[in-house]
């Protein structure tokens, strides 16, 4: 097979920082790529090189053979590869056709036609099989129709290569199996592509090859087939990791997290469930199961329209996070970007947000605590920061969901509730973050792990399955995924 | 501006999976009406103004409306190609008034034939402000409030150090013309104000360019990775706000037939009240040219209805933003989407 992309001994400094240290990659025509390596290993940097958004100190990048077009040269960048970016390129405010078509409307003159734009964007939708209105507002579809406009668009190029970087982060499982079916029909039609995840199940799923990139050099290329788990990762970490071992406890008497008859519409129905102290229990389900519904009713982040909930044995205000808190919960939202943290306020003030009532009297703050408990919060959880003071936007996604824990965890909490911990986050962390919980577990918290991953899943002592708004199913520990798989899709054998 | 060739019906790609259902574009044509969600205030306020003085309704009295607001119109277009493509400008206000007083200090009434120089000169002038207020925030990457907010007193400050604070009546007979002309029986400052409107709306409708001002503003990072030229279009639109802005400040010097120290003064709350209630989102990416003329109309007709009932000035304010604020909520309810 001829090589269609390649990136030869690639420098690209930022300032002080190297992001890329003579790496290179090389992909074979019509097939499917994986680009793994932890954050901060050096994959954006090469995905802007390689869509010629930034150009590389040294190196050089060639398609099929061919030296790459001058930076400034769009057109000619956007006919040789396509990219899915993982920050959304979709104007909100525009409608799907004109996003399909911007910059670059159909004109007579230089009055843009606006019905052969509508045409021409309805026969890219249809050419793609994307069941998306042409004419409706972009920023009224669903991630996954967002997405597919997206590829859609970056085909319609006509380029043959096509980079997808980390298009699943968002999706849910069925979504993400649609994807996979679009991402094998395109390569049965000779399109190449690389495709970068956190996940490596989906890497052995869908690609034939991978490159590992460690601390902005590259490290491996080998046929996935060849590679197994255990190596793949420690090509990534630097280090052989054992596989993590979920811990075996035993849980408390009482009830840490209990509700009754929750009902919330069009998300759950009439649910109960109760975590002892003591005690981990996942809760997993479909993107419309309701899971994360349930989980920030539970919180206080929403309110049911009927049922009780006891934190502790207390009964909370529906639909009242203080109220929780004081009850003694601690939580992870769903969002940490937006439900988080706040990106201004250094990782000390985030951390502690919710003890600030502890670390002085009347309303005041001594910086001083303040800074001793962010310094041992750092240590526990193994942020790697400058310092208590770094603002927590400065940090990767990985170090930032830590800070975000660590607020969670830093008022000793008897209820914990995590909602999807490990989303955009790197092998290395992952293992901290569920280390984190299991070891709040370990001293007595009752946790409830909200999760579209399998692998954060294993670490519970039970799983409670939702499908369309109701727990069907509790699983004690010991599932295969097959088995957690069909419930979560209503599959019951 | 970008001017990117339109490559051709994208070549052959492969067909993935099977083919989706096809819908017409209903959200569009929806779409379209949500710029005219102030026309119901409108034939209100008509209605109203019907009752409140039998004069209201005339040719003569409408005309005045129109006239009376033209200037500020122009103010109101600038800022809302601005706004769309998801900046700011609160110095517009004071090139109001700036632009033609410096024009006026270098070319006297006495110029004669160097007169006819005199709207060149104060375009060019606006035009130099918004450059600079364009260097600032895209060269220096400032904030455009916090820029537009400094410049907006500079400028001021330079046109009342410049006159003294004092009011010029000595004009060249050039800079009057204008604003106190009659084309085809219409104030030539209605034509102004209509032709370039037009312009505005086909320009952000049916233009490349214009269209990058809505992915600007939507999303700068896209708009990029689609070709488009950010900063240039940007600047290009600083530019022709500040060139709008004294244009205005002609139309209102003709019109007045002086200069004060003042002139512009307050503009910026009713330019942003206008485009607001038009639809214009404050951050960017939403609205339209033709939704700020409506907002401009609004406006134009609550004063005029307050000059006719003869509510005393003192009140004006208070009934004024009072009605604003009731327009808005006309607006947000006939509009349907929560307002940004």
């Amino acid at each position: 097979m001829s090589v269609h992309v390649e990136a030869r001994n690639v420098v690209k400094r930022f300032g002080p920082t190297v992001a890329l240290n003579g790496a290179g990659i090389s992909i074979a025509e019509g097939e499917t790529h994986a680009l793994l390596g932890r954050n901060g290993a050096g994959k954006s940097t090469l995905v802007s090189i390689l869509t010629g958004l930034q150009a590389q100190d040294e190196g050089e990048v060639l398609f099929s053979g061919e030296a790459a077009p001058a930076l400034a040269d769009r057109d000619a960048w956007r006919r040789r590869v396509a990219c899915v970016y993982q920050k959304s390129t979709i104007i909100p405010t525009l409608t799907v056709a004109e996003n399909l078509f911007l910059n670059r409307q159909r004109t007579s003159g230089r009055l843009i036609r606006w019905g052969a734009v509508r045409r021409e964007a309805r026969e890219v939708l249809e050419r793609y099989g994307v069941d998306v209105d042409a004419g409706a507002l972009a920023g009224d579809l669903g991630v996954e129709q967002r997405q597919l406009v997206e590829i859609a668009r970056a085909l319609s190029f006509g380029a043959r290569f096509i980079i997808l970087d980390e298009p699943t982060a968002q999706l849910d499982g069925p979504a993400i199996e649609r994807l996979f079916e679009r991402m094998r029909a395109l390569r049965e039609q000779g399109v190449t592509m690389m495709y970068i995840s956190h996940h490596l199940d989906e890497v052995y799923e869908i690609c034939q090859s991978v490159t590992v990139f460690r601390d902005a050099r590259h490290v491996l290329t080998r046929p996935v087939a060849e590679l197994p788990h255990d190596e793949l990762v420690a090509a990534m970490t630097g280090e052989a990791t054992a596989a993590y071992e979920p811990r075996s406890r035993t849980a408390g008497d009482s009830v840490a997290i209990s509700a009754a008859g929750l009902s919330l519409r069009d998300r759950y129905q009439d649910v109960a469930l109760d975590v002892r102290a003591g005690e981990l229990v996942g809760l997993a389900g479909s993107g419309s199961s309701g899971k994360v519904g349930l989980a920030e009713t539970l919180v206080g982040l929403r309110r049911a329209d009927s049922g009780t909930i006891r934190i502790n044995g207390v009964a909370v205000r529906p639909g009242d996070v203080p109220s929780a808190l004081r009850a003694g919960l601690g939580f992870v939202p769903q969002d940490r970007h937006r439900e988080g943290f706040v990106p201004l306020l250094s990782i000390a003030e985030n951390a502690t947000l919710p003890i600030a009532h502890k670390l002085g009297r009347f309303g005041t703050v001594f910086p001083s605590r303040r800074r001793a408990r962010a310094v041992r919060m750092i240590e526990d959880l193994d942020i790697k920061t400058e310092g208590p003071e770094q603002p927590v936007g400065d940090l990767s996604g990985g170090n930032a969901q830590k800070v975000v824990l660590a607020r969670a965890l830093s008022d000793s909490p008897a209820a914990l509730v995590v909602i999807n911990p490990t989303a955009g986050v790197d092998v290395k962390a992952k293992q901290s973050l569920l280390g984190a919980v299991e070891d709040a577990v370990g001293r007595g918290a009752g946790a409830l792990l909200v999760s579209d991953e399998l692998d954060d899943l294993r670490i519970c002592d039970r799983v409670l399955v939702m499908f369309h708004g109701r727990v069907v199913r509790d699983v004690p520990r010991g599932w295969s995924d097959q088995q957690l798989v069909a419930v979560m899709e209503g599959m019951e054998e | 501006m970008s001017t990117a060739t339109p490559s051709a019906t994208p070549s052959p790609p492969p067909a993935a999976a099977p083919a989706g259902r096809l819908r017409a574009g209903a959200g569009l044509r929806l779409g379209r009406f949500r710029d005219l969600t102030l026309v119901p205030v409108i034939v209100v306020l008509l209605v109203v103004g019907a009752f409140v003085d039998p004069v209201f309704l005339t040719v003569g009295n409408l005309t005045n409306v129109l006239q009376q607001q033209s200037a500020l119109a122009l103010v109101v277009l600038a800022e809302a190609m601005i706004l769309i493509a998801g900046k700011f400008d609160l110095s517009l206000e004071s090139t109001v008034g700036m632009a033609p007083a410096i024009t006026v200090l270098v070319i006297p009434a006495t110029a004669g034939g160097s007169g006819l120089l005199a709207i060149p000169l104060c375009l060019l002038i606006g035009a130099a402000i918004g450059a600079f207020n364009g260097f600032l925030i895209l060269k220096f990457q400032l904030s455009a409030f916090v820029v537009t907010l400094a410049m907006m007193i500079v400028v001021h400050g330079l046109h009342l150090g410049l006159t003294g604070g004092k009011s010029l009546f000595e004009l060249p007979e050039s800079i009057m013309y204008l604003g106190g002309a009659t084309w085809l029986g219409v104030p030539a400052s209605i034509w102004i104000a209509a032709v370039l409107f037009a312009a505005g709306i086909v320009g952000l409708r049916y233009f490349r360019a214009g269209r990058a001002l809505y992915a600007i503003g939507g999303n700068p990072d896209a708009a990029r990775a689609a070709g488009i030229r950010v900063d240039r279009v940007l600047w290009t639109v600083f530019v022709i706000g500040g060139a709008l802005a004294a244009l205005a400040g002609v139309l209102e010097t003709g019109r007045l037939g002086g200069i004060s120290a003042n002139q512009g003064v307050g503009w910026i709350f009713m330019v942003f009240a206008a485009s607001v209630i038009g639809g214009v989102s404050m951050d960017g990416g939403k609205g339209t040219v033709l939704g700020a003329l409506t907002g401009v109309l609004v406006i134009g007709l609550v004063e005029n209805v307050l000059t006719l009932k003869g509510v005393p000035g003192e009140w004006k304010q208070l009934v004024y933003g009072g009605i604003i604020l009731v327009a808005l909520m006309i607006s947000r309810v006939a509009g349907g989407k929560a307002q940004d």
